[in-house]
């Protein structure tokens, strides 16, 4: 939490990397088990290299990039009209939250073979599993946001004359927006896993899951690893320049919240 | 008394609705009944299934591996966090490492634990473990970071030891991250050990025993048993969770009840 970049903390950083490395090589090297478990970093560079170049990782990442994006579409078309009928009208709230409240608390990947039962393996099994891992996070958000607005400026709003599209449009949305940006961004954590999970155990034709669990049946760890990081840097990716960004294009040049760093 | 009654009567009408439309959809859906069992029947599986015991087998072993794992993600998690918090030196080190993993899905790994450690309960305990400990971690790091300054100086001021200042400042002072940090990452363990549960093949557990069902067709004993992890999340996090934190923060006055 120090402001601004410190050099210390960066060698820091950087030895705490390579202690890391330098410990994994050790135990590769060792032969306490065979190099196809736990391949040197330099197969693990090779093969990343390899499956980097002849474009097979760009191909599945986009695989799933595509499903988690779809299925966040369809959370937020969903999330965001229901959150905002739950917000603004007390009966709508009554009829869905039960509904949410017993459907929040099962984990999305405990639907997959019963998703893979009624829709067969593939996308559309996958896809389910992130509206079901994502919905819930946004319509929490959406709900929360709405009803955080000051009721001030939406009587403010109204006494000037501001009609219920107008209202939404100039002081819900963007009063709403700092919890919505919030909620997207926990949905796709919550859809990245989801997603991962989802092509482990409904094995559509592509995808970084996909890679991972053929890499299983052939012992090949390496590939496994490779994996393994292109998604950490895939999620890290998007946490951190995707929706900071975000965050700061939206909510902070409508001078929704003060400057919010970290 | 009107409101009252809609407070109370909406929702029940709301899973009346629901139910009859699932009954008509098994009716009229021309859905194979292998596939879409009515409710009649689903309630049937769950009784069968709690009956011969089988389903609180499942529920035993499930619950036992989220405790272990989740105690290992615990005490990894709350004694790195304090470290990282109270050390600058192990913060700057170990941070970049964090940040990298934490948003990679604990699921992720499971093929690799079963190439390294086989399969069965000790890969998915250590894996349960493993990926529920960076939350715990991130939030307990947090926690230490925003214990207030001033506090910390005055009890120096009082001659407060190292440990002293730890045991009496440090930690009641970032219980309520630590409370939120454990509670998101039992919620996050949860959910893993299921899905895990299902790539390891497990000797039981509710996880094991909807995958395990989905190869015979038995649709009802999934839905059934998926009834059954959503009572037990909710328990889990309302009952748990609640009671801890009134033993400890709210006693302490940390937060309101």
């Amino acid at each position: 939490m120090r402001k601004g970049f410190s050099w210390i903390a960066f060698v820091r950083g950087v030895a705490g990397v390579v202690v890391l490395a330098a410990v994994w090589e050790a135990f590769a090297r060792s032969g306490m088990f065979s190099t196809a478990m736990t391949p040197p970093l330099e197969s693990i560079g090779k093969i990343m290299w390899r499956i980097l170049a002849d474009g097979s990782l760009v191909e599945n990442a986009g695989a799933t990039l595509v499903r988690v994006f779809v299925g966040l579409a369809i959370s937020f078309s969903v999330a965001i009209p229901l959150g905002v009928l739950m917000a603004r009208y007390w009966v709508s709230e009554r009829i869905f939250l039960p509904v949410l409240s017993v459907l929040l608390p099962i984990p999305s990947l405990a639907w997959v073979p019963l998703f893979i039962l009624w829709f067969g393996i593939g996308n559309t099994a996958t896809i389910l599993v992130v509206v079901y891992a994502s919905a819930f996070p946004l319509v929490y958000a959406v709900w929360t946001g709405v009803r955080a607005v000051n009721p001030l400026w939406l009587r403010a709003a109204a006494v000037m004359g501001a009609d219920e599209a107008t209202l939404f449009r100039k002081v819900i949305w963007p009063g709403a927006l700092p919890y919505i940006i919030t909620g997207a961004r926990l949905a796709f954590g919550r859809a990245w896993i989801g997603v991962i999970g989802g092509e482990l155990l409904a094995s559509p034709k592509l995808g970084l899951g996909e890679i991972i669990f053929n890499a299983a049946e052939f012992l090949d760890a390496g590939v496994m690893l490779s994996t393994l990081i292109a998604i950490g840097v895939i999620g890290v990716f998007f946490e951190r320049f995707v929706f900071q960004t975000l965050e700061a294009m939206t909510v902070r040049r409508w001078g929704m919240v003060a400057g919010s760093s970290g | 008394m009107l409101r009252r009654a809609l407070s109370f009567g909406l929702p029940l009408a709301t899973f009346a609705v629901i139910a009859a439309a699932w009954e008509l959809l098994v009716a009229y859906g021309g859905f194979p009944p292998k596939l879409v069992p009515g409710l009649g029947v689903i309630a049937e599986a769950f009784l069968r299934l709690a009956g011969n015991g089988i389903l609180l087998a499942a529920a035993v072993a499930t619950l036992y591996r989220l405790g272990i794992g989740f105690l290992i993600a615990a005490l990894i998690g709350v004694s790195l966090g304090i470290a990282m918090g109270r050390r600058q030196w192990v913060e700057d080190t170990l941070l970049p490492i964090v940040t990298f993993l934490y948003p990679i899905p604990g699921l992720a790994y499971a093929p690799l634990f079963v190439l390294w450690f086989g399969l069965g309960d000790f890969p998915t305990i250590l894996l349960v473990g493993v990926a529920s400990c960076f939350t715990v971690i991130i939030n307990t790091w947090k926690g230490v970071k925003a214990v207030k300054p001033i506090w910390l100086r005055a009890a120096e001021v009082m001659g407060a030891r190292d440990r002293d200042m730890f045991r009496r400042v440090v930690l009641p002072g970032a219980l309520p991250y630590i409370m939120i940090g454990l509670r998101l990452g039992l919620a996050q363990a949860w959910r893993i050990l299921i899905a895990v549960e299902m790539l390891m093949s497990v000797q039981r557990g509710l996880g094991w025993l909807i995958f395990g069902a989905q190869t015979f067709l038995n649709t009802d004993v999934m839905l059934a048993t998926i009834a059954v992890i959503g009572a037990i999340g909710i328990v889990l996090e309302r009952q748990v969770f609640t009671r801890i934190e009134r033993w400890t923060v709210v006693r302490w006055g940390m937060v309101a009840a």
